[in-house]
This record gives structure tokens, C-alpha cells and sequence, in this order.
């Protein structure tokens, strides 16, 4: 058996490690464009705020690529899948077959149609090497303006803010975090970023990068005709699945690659998994694009154990975010933002300024779907449980759950000793 | 592999398996420095927890699954499942405290170290024989077998 992964991110290596669980000798090739073994892409925050140095960077020890028998190409940009005649080809017009094929290319950012975008000194914020160029760009800048404020564009704002550049982010919703969060969460969020001095405007969008004579960012143009002075942008306003080699293959592409429980795309030797994806949500029922780490890993484990020959349904993802931002850690998981007026959700929260603690809870109908947790999050896994497992609650567990006292002991009868206690149950008489 | 698996019809709530683990996992192994010296100096806390509600009590731990949720969400690389021994290993110099295993862990098994941006988790007791919170139950409410799973 041969086995062709395009990319190298986080899916490629539940990949590996599927397949491994299933087939020990058949022959793994991964081909990247990225020339750098897969690294823990959310760390590129804490490198870029020097929190951690590059050798933290690497998401397996060196010896994994050997211990799993994998052979890589890196630095290389795969240009064509041909799903008849089952091979890839690279830049250089080489070609590799393939027995099953995985596409996990990611995402690429996406960059709006801002005058003023095009030249020197406009960043994106993905990749090891953007966080290479950043740290560059914070030696030599004063201002920076980061356009998004969403996960990614937060945490670039922090990242300079620590190297000592002065940030503003702009924010075309109302708020910070607008998907993750809620106005309560957001705003305390948005209160700790001011509390350190990083400007916040939301409600806004840029209009223009203005550039001098010589093609050098001046600053950026808001619509409110705020003018913001900044020597570099930040555009962090979110990635779009990288599926443009999946569709020119004729595989059946919506806004990611279409996939099954398999997670097979239409032609049954292709898979994918990650941020190209668009994969069973666990609490949605459909299928739909979650760009979070996670999920990537789970369907590049799922999708190698399938390609191997295995028959492992994936059981869904789950969006989920834990995040912290200078000190204030965070996590929101599920279904956090239901429409108002929907039918059978119930919203419970509650606030503490003082302390800075924040505790949401969504339900539809008598199941936990999504909650969000600032400031005190202990027991956030205790939750997840109960949304992962869609556990029906009666009032008595609802009500310890909204007073923040989730526990295993609430869980139905049977399923404790199903997870913790399976086969041979000791019996009391 | 071998696990522990939890009895909650036999538990007590005495919580020894957390004095045990707070004792195995401390650098003197002596059980009152390490619970009135390391707890406070070094934030030394248990891996092993009793969770009580009502009468009903039991010691719950990481059940180093077979495919564990907090390795997937591991942005750092700092858990990793080892294919060998079937555990799910920790690596503390590796974590940078994102807290996205706490999150994803849907069974509430990993903490917050106390001083440290950390987590803490059971290691099933690396270097011992058997774990230490098995061997302190006084009432066989954790055992530690093989019951054929990974």
C-alpha cells in the first residue's frame, strides 16, 4: 500500500499516527510546502511574543519521521492531482502514485480587496515563517494596526504588544472574538487587551493602507475617518480552505472538500481532513468547515485509520477554542452564540467584572450544546464531557451544571462505569 | 495495557489515593514534607481526585485512553500517546499552558498546576511497579489491570 499526504500540518501527523495503528508497513510520502517537520502552528504566537525559542517549535521529536517509516518532501508545492491515473505532481513535474491520497493543505488567509494592500509591509499570520518576518517587523517598527479580531488577530496583537511594538486592532463586528465569544466575553477580553494598552477599535473596518511616495505603509484608514499611523499591518481576518487542487481534480468541493464518516471525498481513494475539510459536525448534524486544531487531528487519525483499511467512522467535530490573553484564559466550546428566538435553547450566564470570571451556558432542549468560561476554567473538560456525550439532564444536574458544579457522578447510570470501570465490575452484595 | 479502574461502589472518599500520589510524586517522598513543605513551595497537587456528589464518591484519574482527546488538542507537542506502552505521556518542559487538553479532555482529567502555566495529569506512576494510589486504596476501589484495551 501507498499512501500520499499533501501537507504537513497537524492532520498529516493524525495520519500518520492512524495509519500506523492499522497497516506498520506500508509506504508513507508527504509531500509539503512548508520545508520544516510539522510544528505546533498555534505556537507561532509564543515565538513571535518570545515566550518560547524555536526548538520548542517541532510538534514530534525528531525521530518520529523514522519511527513511523515516513518519507518527506519538503519545501515542495504539489500542482496536480490526477485521480485517474491515482499520482500527484510537484513543481519540478515529477510525479508520485498513490494507492489512497490525503489532502490536508490547510488553509490559505484570506486577504479582502483593501486599497493600499498590495506592496511592502502587509503581513498574514499563519505560518512559521510569517512569525520569522514578524519578529523582524517588530525590530524595526513602532506602530502596527492588525486588522481582524478574531483568535489569530488577538494573538498577534499580543505577540507585538510583548516585543514592544504599539498595537491597534481594528474589528469590523461589535466586538472582539465576534464567533467565539459573546458581548460580555468579548468585552472583558476587550478590557484586559486596553487594560495593557492595545488600542481597540471595533465596529469599524479599514478603508485604505496608505502608503508614501516610496511605497512604505504610513498607516490605515478607518471608515469612522479615523486615520491610524502604523509602519506595518497584520490582515488576520481568518483562512478559507485551501481546496483549489481538490476541485481541479473534479473531487466535489463546496466550501471545503466535501467528506464522508470515512472521511473519503467523492472519489473514494482521496481523502482529506483539516482546515480543507468540511467534515460531520458533532453538535450541528451537518457537515461544515471548523477550522480548529483539534478537529484537524481527529479526522487526519480518522482518515488515516480508514485509508489503512480500517472501519472507523469519525464521530464528528466539535468546535472548541481555549485561549488565553495576558492571563485571562479562556475556553468556548459548542454552540455559543444561539440565534435569539430559536427554538428549545435556554442561555444561561454570569458575570463576575470584579474577579474577571465569566461563566455561559447554552442548552437546546434538555442537552448542553456550548458554553464559555473566562477567568475560572477548571472545569471546562467536565463540560465538554457533557455536550461530547449528549447527555439528556434532568433539572436537579441542569441547575449544578449553571452553578458551575459539573461532576462525572451527574452522568447516567451505567455510562461511568462503560468509560472508567469497563468489564468486570466488582459486584457488592 | 494495564489501568486503573475506578469502583465507585466500594469507594470511602477517604482520599488516601491523593495523599499517596502527592507523596510519589513529591521529591522527598515523605508524606508530610511533601504535604506541608512541597504543596505550598512547589504547588505539588494530586493527580488522582475524589469526586463526591452526595453519598456517592469515587477516585478519578486519567484513563490513558486509546485515543486520547487531549493528545489531539495538543497544540505543543507535550502529550503524545506512546504506541509501545499504550500511555499517554507528559511532558512538561514541552507545554506552554494553552489549556486546550483541559478543554478538550472530556472527562475532567487534567488541572492547572497551581503556580505554574502547567498542567498536571497522571503518569500511572512512571518508574513504580504498581501506582501509588492503588496500593494506598484500603478498600480495593481502584484496581490496576489489564483488560485488554490499549
Amino acid at each position: 500500500m501507498k499512501y500520499v499526504i499533501v501537507g504537513n500540518g497537524v492532520a498529516s501527523v493524525g495520519a500518520i499516527e492512524g495509519i500506523r495503528r492499522v497497516d506498520s508497513e506500508g509506504e508513507i510520502l508527504v509531500i509539503s510546502e512548508e520545508n520544516t517537520p510539522t510544528y505546533g502552528r498555534p505556537l507561532i504566537s509564543y515565538l513571535l511574543a518570545g515566550k518560547i525559542g524555536p526548538e520548542r517549535m517541532p510538534l514530534r521529536p525528531v525521530t518520529f519521521y523514522d519511527k513511523f517509516k515516513v518519507k518527506m518532501v519538503l519545501g515542495t508545492k504539489v500542482t496536480a492531482i490526477d485521480a485517474a491515473t491515482k499520482t500527484v505532481t510537484i513543481a519540478d513535474g515529477h510525479a508520485y502514485h498513490y494507492d489512497k491520497l490525503l489532502i490536508a493543505t490547510g488553509g490559505v488567509p484570506f486577504v479582502p480587496p483593501l486599497p493600499g494592500k498590495d506592496g511592502p509591509g502587509v503581513y498574514s499570520f499563519t505560518t512559521l515563517a510569517n512569525a520569522e518576518t514578524l519578529v523582524e517587523v517588530a525590530r524595526t517598527c513602532k506602530d502596527v494596526v492588525v486588522v481582524g479580531g478574531g483568535l489569530i488577530g488577538l494573538k498577534a496583537a499580543e505577540a507585538l504588544h510583548d516585543r514592544g511594538v504599539k498595537i491597534s486592532i481594528v474589528e469590523l463586528a461589535p466586538r472582539v472574538l465576534s464567533a467565539a465569544f459573546d458581548d460580555k466575553a468579548g468585552g472583558l477580553v476587550a478590557k484586559r487587551l486596553e487594560e495593557v494598552g492595545i488600542g481597540v477599535h471595533c465596529g469599524t473596518q479599514a478603508t485604505e493602507i496608505k502608503r508614501d511616495a516610496s511605497g512604505q505603509v504610513t498607516g490605515v484608514t478607518l471608515k469612522d475617518g479615523t486615520f491610524l499611523p502604523a509602519q506595518a499591518v497584520v490582515i488576520a481576518i481568518g483562512v478559507v480552505p485551501a481546496s483549489v487542487l481538490a476541485k481541479e481534480a473534479g473531487i466535489k468541493v463546496d466550501r471545503g472538500i466535501l467528506v464522508d464518516d470515512s472521511m473519503a471525498s467523492s472519489d473514494p481513494d482521496v481523502y482529506a481532513a483539516g482546515d480543507v475539510a468540511q467534515a460531520h459536525d458533532l453538535i450541528l448534524d451537518v457537515n461544515r468547515v471548523v477550522p480548529i486544531w483539534p478537529n484537524a487531528f481527529n479526522q487526519g487519525f480518522y482518515a488515516g485509520k480508514n485509508m489503512a483499511g480500517d472501519q472507523s467512522p469519525y464521530s464528528g467535530g466539535l468546535a472548541m477554542n481555549a485561549i488565553a490573553f495576558y492571563g485571562l484564559p479562556t475556553v468556548s466550546v459548542g454552540t455559543v452564540n444561539p440565534a435569539p428566538g430559536e427554538p428549545g435553547m435556554e442561555v444561561y450566564d454570569s458575570l463576575d467584572e470584579e474577579r474577571g470570571t465569566y461563566r455561559k451556558l447554552v442548552f437546546k432542549d434538555d442537552r448542553l450544546v456550548g458554553y464559555v468560561l473566562l477567568g475560572d476554567i477548571d472545569v471546562a473538560g467536565l463540560y465538554t464531557g457533557f455536550i461530547r456525550f449528549k447527555f439528556p439532564l434532568d433539572e436537579v444536574t441542569k441547575d449544578k451544571l449553571i452553578k458551575g458544579q459539573p461532576s462525572i457522578l451527574q452522568w447516567p447510570e451505567g455510562f461511568f462505569d462503560e468509560q472508567f470501570n469497563p468489564v468486570g465490575a466488582h459486584e457488592i452484595v | 495495557m494495564k489501568k486503573i479502574y475506578a469502583q465507585k461502589e466500594v469507594c470511602i472518599g477517604c482520599h488516601l489515593c491523593e495523599v499517596a500520589c502527592v507523596t510519589a510524586h513529591s521529591k522527598t517522598k515523605d508524606t508530610i514534607l511533601a504535604h506541608n513543605v512541597e504543596k505550598a513551595r512547589d504547588g505539588l497537587t494530586p493527580r488522582r481526585n475524589v469526586a463526591q456528589e452526595g453519598p456517592v464518591c469515587v477516585a478519578l484519574s486519567c484513563r490513558h485512553c486509546e485515543e486520547p482527546m487531549c493528545v489531539a488538542a495538543c497544540i505543543s507537542g507535550a502529550l503524545t500517546k506512546n504506541p509501545e506502552t499504550g500511555r499517554c505521556e507528559y511532558n512538561e518542559e514541552q507545554c506552554v499552558g494553552c489549556w486546550s487538553c483541559l478543554m478538550a479532555c472530556p472527562f475532567g482529567s487534567i488541572r492547572r498546576h497551581p503556580l505554574k502555566e502547567k498542567i498536571v495529569k497522571c503518569d500511572l506512576c512512571a518508574g513504580r511497579d504498581m501506582p501509588a494510589c492503588v496500593e494506598a486504596c484500603p478498600n480495593a476501589g481502584l484496581i490496576y489491570e489489564d483488560r485488554g484495551s490499549d
